[in-house]
């Protein structure tokens, strides 16, 4: 509990949650006390133009990644969960108590789909990979246009909201999609680049034309993080 | 027989200011579009070519399976959109009376109780969908279906629905999904859903 206002932390960060801010709360801090931290961006809100809208980056970042963000802070608050990583979060999703467990998987989803999100997008993006990375899409796909294809399928047929990935397990790359806020991490294998296809992340730019996003998103593929995240893996 | 695009029945921006003219152009000349033209690509040739939607909606379990996917979605576009530009309307608003109001109270406790309720549901519905209040044997009830799914799959009537996929309100209310919410009670056309009611039995 805090000892000037007499609530715990989670009370706290149910008020954060609704329209009340932290600021009327004298001596609470609430970005100190946050397990996850929503990130900044690391480029500018307009620095994806003429590709993604600055509005479309402001509001999907600022509103729905934060909104996540709280949300899950919240949830795991008091709980086994908290002090682990989103990855064991997710990746153990049978440990979350029941009665907060689709909080959690849509949430913590939330959560690390877009802090992902955000790393793998660049202003100086686009182009093809190289290296290790170039190699194993080579090996898995038959090439960069195989795999460009491939994924752009998968992104334009996902039905409602949701993601495509390519993820890598044991240096084995594959594509998939998920629903919703669900991850590949749920599954065991490490998302190393993903497109979001929830509504939110392209209708006041492109509206129902979902396929010309994806054309555009290649534009601004940061395939050196991408590459290095598959080295992590 | 193939599945035509219904008019709307009034201008697209007739439901101003609650929904945009922008938006429901692209609803209807668009996304609903795109679903009639999908479900008739799907069915032609087929033994559901000529069945109704309703008829093929509730029997997905007869629909081929290398299309039953295709159907589901796109049929439920359809018949969704289909239900959702009759709903609302320019003079909508305020509320249900007669044998709607009796059963709204009846199952809800009152009118206020059942605008929670279907609030809550469109609110809490994570991803894509619809919230519904449905008919069974007289009795109605709150619910929700992701993407495009539809009570008549599982044998009940949806007399009201809100469509809260973000496409319904992105242009306007972004991530605001309540303020849209709250908004749509300003257009529901009760007249409507009252004859829905009725025909429901």
């Amino acid at each position: 509990m805090n000892e000037q206002t007499g609530l715990s932390r989670r009370d706290v960060l149910k008020l954060a949650g609704s329209a009340v801010l932290g600021a009327a709360i004298p001596g609470v801090s609430l970005a100190d006390e946050w397990q996850f931290k929503l990130p900044e961006l690391p480029y500018a809100e307009d620095a994806l133009e003429p590709y993604i809208d600055a509005r479309t980056m402001g509001i999907h970042h600022g509103k729905h990644h934060a909104g996540y963000t709280n949300k899950l802070n919240a949830a795991i608050e008091g709980t086994d969960l908290a002090g682990m990583s989103i990855e064991d979060i997710l990746g153990n999703l049978d440990l979350a108590p029941e009665d907060i467990r689709v909080t959690v998987r849509n949430n913590g989803g939330g959560y690390a789909n877009h802090s992902l999100f955000w790393q793998i997008m660049s202003p100086d993006g686009g182009g093809e990979p190289e290296g290790d990375l170039a190699d194993a899409i080579e090996r898995d796909f038959g090439g960069f246009a195989d795999f460009k294809t491939a994924f752009s399928a998968a992104a334009g047929s996902v039905f409602g909201s949701g993601w495509a990935w390519l993820a890598a397990d044991d240096g084995a790359l594959s594509i998939s999609k998920t629903p919703n806020q669900d991850t590949p991490l749920m599954n065991g294998r490490t998302p190393i680049l993903g497109i979001d296809v929830w509504e939110h992340a392209y209708y006041l730019h492109y509206q129902n034309r979902r396929a010309d996003y994806i054309a555009a998103f290649f534009n601004v593929i940061n395939w050196q993080r991408v590459g290095e995240l598959y080295a992590g893996a | 027989m193939a599945f035509e695009l219904p008019s709307l029945p009034y201008a697209e921006d007739a439901l101003e200011p609650h929904i945009d003219a922008r938006t429901m152009g692209i609803h209807h000349g668009k996304h609903h579009a795109a679903y009639t033209s999908n479900l008739n690509a799907a069915i032609e040739g087929t033994a559901l070519d000529g069945m109704s939607i309703e008829a093929i909606l509730a029997d997905l379990n007869a629909v081929p399976e290398d299309i039953r996917t295709a159907v589901r979605n796109n049929g439920g576009g359809y018949a969704n959109h289909n239900l959702f530009w009759q709903i609302i309307g320019p003079n909508g608003g305020g509320e249900p009376s007669g044998a709607l109001a009796d059963a709204i109270n009846s199952a809800f406790g009152s009118f206020g109780d059942f605008q929670s309720a279907f609030s809550a549901a469109a609110a809490t519905r994570f991803g894509s969908g619809w919230a519904w209040l449905v008919t069974d044997g007289g009795a109605v009830s709150v619910t929700s279906t992701p993407n495009q799914d539809t009570p008549l799959m599982d044998g009940g009537v949806p007399i009201l629905g809100i469509d809260v996929w973000e496409h319904a309100y992105y242009l306007n209310y972004q991530n605001r999904r309540p303020d849209y919410i709250a908004a749509f009670f300003n257009v529901i056309n009760w007249d409507k859903v009252a004859e829905l009611y009725a025909a429901a039995g």
